[in-house]
Formats: structure tokens, sequence, C-alpha cells
């Protein structure tokens, strides 16, 4: 995508004058107005400013299952950190620099009799600093609905097809405590380093959603 | 809504668009700010019904529900929001040209 600036005079538009960015050159909505609305008056109101509402959105958009990936593959590799994650995922993650803030963070591990999975009935609570914006399909309905009631036919239509005898746990993370799972590492990655390791953690598979890949 | 009958879950993925982002950032800074809490943006979602779940979009609901507890906040009231839609509005047809002031000079 071309390079656009918030100030440009031709936001939204290409060299040839037409718009490129979809979410701006629809039709405006009801909606949209609002959130003009209401962030131009939170600015005039010195409750913010346009500066930390920009700031915000890269802080944002940095974040991604990478951050998860990583605090993975640590714990696959060293035991002791491995164990500090289990006992409190906040301080885990924050140790490699990836600040839940006051929200408290709980990993919970996959094993070969355990399957964990991860839902926000109410909302779409979500480990943010691990793993970025929830996709849309946790935030729907349907997801939220089921994961409680059928969750091996939701983790069916990801492609998760678990043994009976493995026992499925459904985390509901509120407001105020969120879940990570820790998945189990793979068999045949034994000689693999950390990076390596990483690159094979999924951000469905630290919801539960998916495995890792195999390499 | 956990536990109810649902359909399949959809796997469309959209990238979010800059007024949903700026939705997402203005319930953060507000958050930090203390101006109202998550349960007061969860409590607005809740109040809005089933009917909201299936018309509008998930930063749709959002917004209302951060507006919502703004006003009710006392931030600004329910009058200078309606004067500033409706000048919003008239800046253009599209969120590219109605989404700053300075557009209007474009």
């Amino acid at each position: 995508m071309p390079h656009d600036h918030p100030s440009h005079s031709h936001e939204g538009m290409s060299p040839s004058g037409h718009p490129y960015r979809a979410d701006n050159d629809t039709a405006l909505t009801y909606w949209q107005r609002m959130e003009i609305a209401v962030r131009e008056l939170l600015v005039e109101k010195g409750a913010v400013t346009p500066e930390e509402v920009a700031r915000q959105i890269d802080t944002m958009d940095a974040r991604s299952p990478a951050n998860g990936a990583a605090v993975v593959a640590r714990a696959w590799v060293d035991p002791d950190f491995k164990a500090r994650l289990l006992q409190d995922a906040s301080a885990a993650s924050r140790e490699m620099g990836f600040d839940i803030g006051p929200l408290r963070l709980i990993a919970v591990e996959n094993t070969e009799s355990v399957h964990n999975l991860i839902v926000c009935t109410l909302c779409s609570c979500y480990p943010r600093n691990l793993l970025g914006l929830p996709p849309d399909w946790y935030k729907t309905r349907a997801y939220r609905s089921r994961a409680v009631i059928e969750p091996r036919a939701v983790l069916r239509e990801f492609g998760v097809e678990l043994p009976d005898h493995v026992q499925v746990r459904v985390h509901d993370s509120t407001a105020d405590m969120r879940y990570v799972v820790l998945p189990a590492r793979p068999a045949g990655t034994e000689g693999l380093d950390e990076a390596e390791l990483a690159a094979l953690v999924t951000r469905d598979s630290m919801i539960g959603t998916g495995l890792p890949r195999t390499p | 809504m956990g536990g109810q009958a649902a359909g399949p879950v959809p796997t469309d993925q959209h990238d979010f668009a800059l007024w949903e982002k700026r939705v997402d950032a203005l319930m953060v800074l507000c958050g930090e700010k203390g101006l109202f809490t998550v349960d007061g943006l969860r409590r607005a979602l809740e109040d809005m019904g089933e009917d909201a779940f299936e018309c509008m979009s998930y930063y749709e609901r959002w917004i209302a529900a951060v507006n919502q507890n703004l006003i009710e906040a006392g931030i600004y009231s329910l009058e200078e929001l309606g004067a500033r839609m409706e000048e919003v509005g008239r800046r253009g047809a599209t969120y590219g040209e109605a989404q700053n002031r300075e557009a209007q000079d474009d």
C-alpha cells in the first residue's frame, strides 16, 4: 500500500486520484460519524490528545502472535521459565518484555491427556499483549456460544480432531483475567533451537483452536 | 450468550479499518485515564440486547458503548454529540473526507 499520512491533503486517494483505502472510500456510516465526533469531543475536552490515539494504534499494531510464540518457545526449551509461566504468566511474559499491565494472565498447558480452549463468552477478552487483536471469529456469537457447550464440534471445524481420551477444558476469560494456551511441544523437534521452535507456534495453537506446526 | 445454540463459526477475517482501530484506542485510553472502566463498556454492550449482535458490527457496538459511558460520565452532553455528528456528516460522503476538520479545507 502506498504511504499515506493522516494529515495529507489527499488522504485516501491514490496518485491517480482514486480512493484506495477500503475503510475510507465507502459511504460514511452513522457509527463512523459517531467515532469521529466522540474522538474530537474527547480531544476538545482535554481528555485525550490525537498523539495518544495515534500512539495507542501503533502499540496495538506492533503486537502480534509472534510475542506469544516467543514465550511458548522459551517455555519449551527452559523448564525453569516454564514453571514460572505456569505459576504466574503475567510476570513470566513481562520478563520477556510483553507487559500485560495489571491484568492477570494464566497459562494453561496442553498435554497428552488435556487440551485447553480459550473463549470469552461475554465479549472479546484476549491476551492482547501476547497475541495482538483477536481474530474476527473469536468475537462471533457462534464461537462464544458454542465453545462452552460443544467444544469438540467447534474444534473439528478448525480441523482439530482429538482422541476421546483427551479431556477438553474450556476457559472463559474475563476483563481482568486472560488465558493463553501453552501448546505441547511437537514430536521430532529435539534438534530445533528457540527461534525455530517459535516459528512452529501459531496464533490458534495459543487459543486452543489449533495445534503447533510440525517441522 | 455462552451456551446458546448457534451456527458454524464464521472464519472470515477482515483487516481492521482505521476507524475501528481508533475506537479500540479510545476505549483503552478512556480506561487508562479513568473516564470509565471495561465493566462500564461491557454493561453498555449487554444492555443493547441480542439484536445488536445481529445488526451491528463489533466496533459499532463498541463505539456506541464508549459513547454511552462518556455521556453518563458527563464528559460531553448528548446535544454536543448530536451537533458534532451532524457537522461531521456535512464534511463529506466518506470517512476519509469526514475524519478530520482540516479535510474540509482541502
